[in-house]
């Protein structure tokens, strides 16, 4: 009983990030088919705003809020700056650009910042914990799943009732159609990796929680599991990425809990090889888009 | 471009004799100077030379963002050093090895050819279904394969020592071996591209249904293409292995998938001239950075040292390069007498000039 409580609470927990960054992965991929490989550095600007902010006599949520609106920047300036030039040219010179800025990003924290890890601050209620039933809650993963499903929620109203998110969900639909109709391309796809660079930024304060510290490649992982959760999600759909983050959950801590050690440390290769296996044979994703 | 097939065939015998002949020049200056630095530096180019023309043979032909390359290098790596490290050598390095790898004790060329054919081997497996897809989902898996690869490595102990350094490996690359091997594969990347297979290929590139419609299996040719571009990444992998003598799976992974991409990229992917003069150009740029940047470290310019300067540095000019000129230096057409005439303003008779450079040069 308690372990299934725990499994339960480690999927939730995990799951909850995951379908964050699967949506921000697949909100930007709709709209310009870009696979944005600089979407992990996005955690790691986050991460390094934390860190300098360190020690000043700001409350740690506002600390937190500037280093979204970090995230949120980095996210939005590379669009303009990158990728809206080359955005005409070839759909494969854009996932060059995205793949060098990346590269861009993770060396400028190594250059200017250092190659060693760096400590962030958190809140000390992230080191707290409870017991519910029997079971030992940590209130960072109750807080994270509490404040991703939130996230869900603004963000599926969002989408639905205003007349952005309409804008955005015509545009990830049929892009060309919805500019033809006259919805200015540059601002949704602006509003897209803002987004985008919102949700990374919440990610990070969840995903940074967990060792407290940013180094400069630390967003690889995060993009490795957006990625998966995105293709079992079927790559198009919002919904579907959301399930796909949860369904990436399960199987990895499933994996941790049910394998041996040795098998263990090939679970990327594991996942990815079923991602391989997925893209092949059901390349809609597990759950078909309506 | 000349029209008819002879001029042709002369023209590419051209455009390689002008590429063999820039390696060799550069070999031979390098050689004049004797300098045990600039003798590294020039390795170092030849074997990215062999990797980025590796790299152009699938992603040139094809515009597919390819990322096992690296991989494949790194399984060339390991294979070869396996097979030319000496029994003794090994029961130190690789203690556990599987008795029947133990024992071999090849000599440099079989042992790097044999690497480059488990490279090819591995990639003609496991990379096959790959094949049949496009756009996003080629993209995902052609990272997730690059991923897959690196975690094999750093974990199958028995085979790589895992994440620890594999050491001991003979030093059999000189320079020499290394600019021949170059210029092996300018000749083999240049015959690919004008091959029966190339221009299927190339036509697939530019339109694939309609390279379809006209009877070109796609799959297959991307197969032939990928499976030809990991067998130079094995060599360009074995090169590198008894070059450096020491490694760890980390060589084959990001940050080398990046360098050789740029190298390919700013040179231009669809040409064999930009390949070479890419990886050439990159070269000279990168180790110059390098350079500087390990002058800084040594005379304490900073209180620490720094760390990241050449990449951040190809970063943005790739970023630049993709904006101003997407295709990279050399576009589409390769460099020959002609067009080198024609740079210089010297039009030969019967060749098409632009009437634009010829008033410039007066």
């Amino acid at each position: 009983m308690t372990e299934s409580a725990y499994f339960v609470m480690d999927v939730l927990s995990l799951g909850s990030l995951y379908a964050l960054m699967a949506l921000g992965l697949v909100l930007v991929y709709g709209i310009l088919r870009l696979v944005n490989f600089a979407y992990g550095e996005l955690i790691m600007v986050a991460g390094y705003s934390l860190y300098l902010m360190d020690g000043s006599p700001l409350p740690w949520i506002i600390m937190a809020i500037l280093a979204i609106l970090a995230a949120v920047a980095t996210s939005v300036l590379t669009e303009r700056i990158a990728f809206r030039p080359v955005r005409e040219k070839s759909l494969t010179a854009m996932l060059i650009t995205s793949f060098a800025v990346s590269t861009l990003l993770q060396n400028a924290a190594l250059l200017f910042i250092s190659p060693r890890s760096r400590v962030v601050p958190l809140p000390d209620i992230f080191t707290h914990n409870f017991m519910l039933g029997g079971v030992l809650i940590q209130v960072r993963d109750l807080l994270g799943i509490v404040v991703s499903i939130a996230m869900l929620i603004i963000f599926t109203l969002l989408l639905n009732r205003t007349v952005l998110g309409i804008a955005l969900r015509a545009a990830a639909d049929n892009f060309r159609m919805t500019r033809m109709l006259g919805v200015p391309a540059n601002l949704v796809i602006s509003v897209a990796f803002a987004i985008s660079g919102l949700l990374a930024g919440v990610v990070a304060l969840f995903w940074l929680g967990r060792t407290a510290s940013v180094t400069p490649g630390i967003g690889l992982e995060p993009l490795i599991i957006a990625f998966v959760a995105t293709v079992l999600g079927g790559l198009q759909s919002l919904l579907g990425a959301v399930v796909g983050g949860y369904v990436l959950a399960l199987m990895t801590v499933g994996i941790n809990t049910f394998l041996s050690q040795d098998l263990v440390d090939y679970r990327q290769a594991f996942t990815f090889g079923l991602v391989i296996l997925i893209l092949l044979f059901r390349p809609e994703g597990l759950i078909r888009a309506k | 471009m000349p029209t008819s097939p002879h001029r042709s065939y002369l023209t590419g015998v051209g455009t390689i004799l002008i590429l063999v002949g820039l390696l060799i020049a550069l070999a031979v200056l390098t050689h004049l100077t004797g300098s045990v630095v600039l003798t590294r530096f020039a390795t170092q180019m030849f074997i990215d030379v062999v990797l980025v023309l590796g790299l152009q043979i699938f992603m040139g032909n094809t515009n597919v963002l390819w990322f096992p390359h690296a991989g494949f290098m790194g399984i060339g790596a390991y294979a070869s050093a396996i097979l030319s490290m000496a029994p003794m050598q090994k029961s130190l390095t690789l203690a556990h090895l599987y008795p029947f790898l133990a024992d071999i004790h090849l000599p440099f060329l079989p042992a790097l050819i044999g690497g480059a054919l488990v490279a090819a081997a591995v990639a003609g497996v496991i990379a096959s279904p790959l094949m049949r897809l496009s756009d996003f989902p080629l993209v995902i898996t052609s990272f997730a394969l690059l991923v897959i690869i690196h975690v094999v490595l750093t974990h199958w102990h028995t085979l790589t020592n895992g994440p620890q350094t594999l050491f001991g490996v003979d030093n059999y690359t000189s320079m020499e071996n290394a600019a021949v091997w170059a210029c092996i594969f300018v000749v083999v990347a240049y015959v690919f591209k004008e091959s029966k297979v190339g221009l299927q290929l190339r036509a697939s590139r530019d339109d694939l249904v309609s390279a379809g419609s006209i009877g070109v299996n796609v799959v297959a040719v991307r197969w032939i293409a990928m499976v030809v571009s990991a067998f130079a990444a094995g060599i360009g992998g074995g090169l590198f292995a008894h070059f450096i003598t020491s490694f760890t799976p980390k060589a084959f992974y990001l940050t080398d998938t990046f360098v050789v991409l740029v190298m390919l990229v700013i040179g231009g992917p669809a040409t064999v001239t930009g390949a070479v003069f890419g990886t050439v150009v990159i070269t000279f740029i990168y180790q110059g950075l390098r350079w500087i940047e390990n002058t800084i470290n040594v005379d304490q310019v900073f209180s620490t040292n720094i760390a990241g300067l050449s990449d951040v540095a190809l970063a943005i000019m790739l970023i630049v390069m993709l904006i101003l000129r997407p295709a990279g230096i050399f576009e589409r057409n390769e460099i020959s007498w002609q067009s080198i005439k024609r740079f210089f303003g010297r039009a030969p008779s019967g060749a098409a000039v632009m009437p634009k450079i010829g008033k410039e040069v007066n």
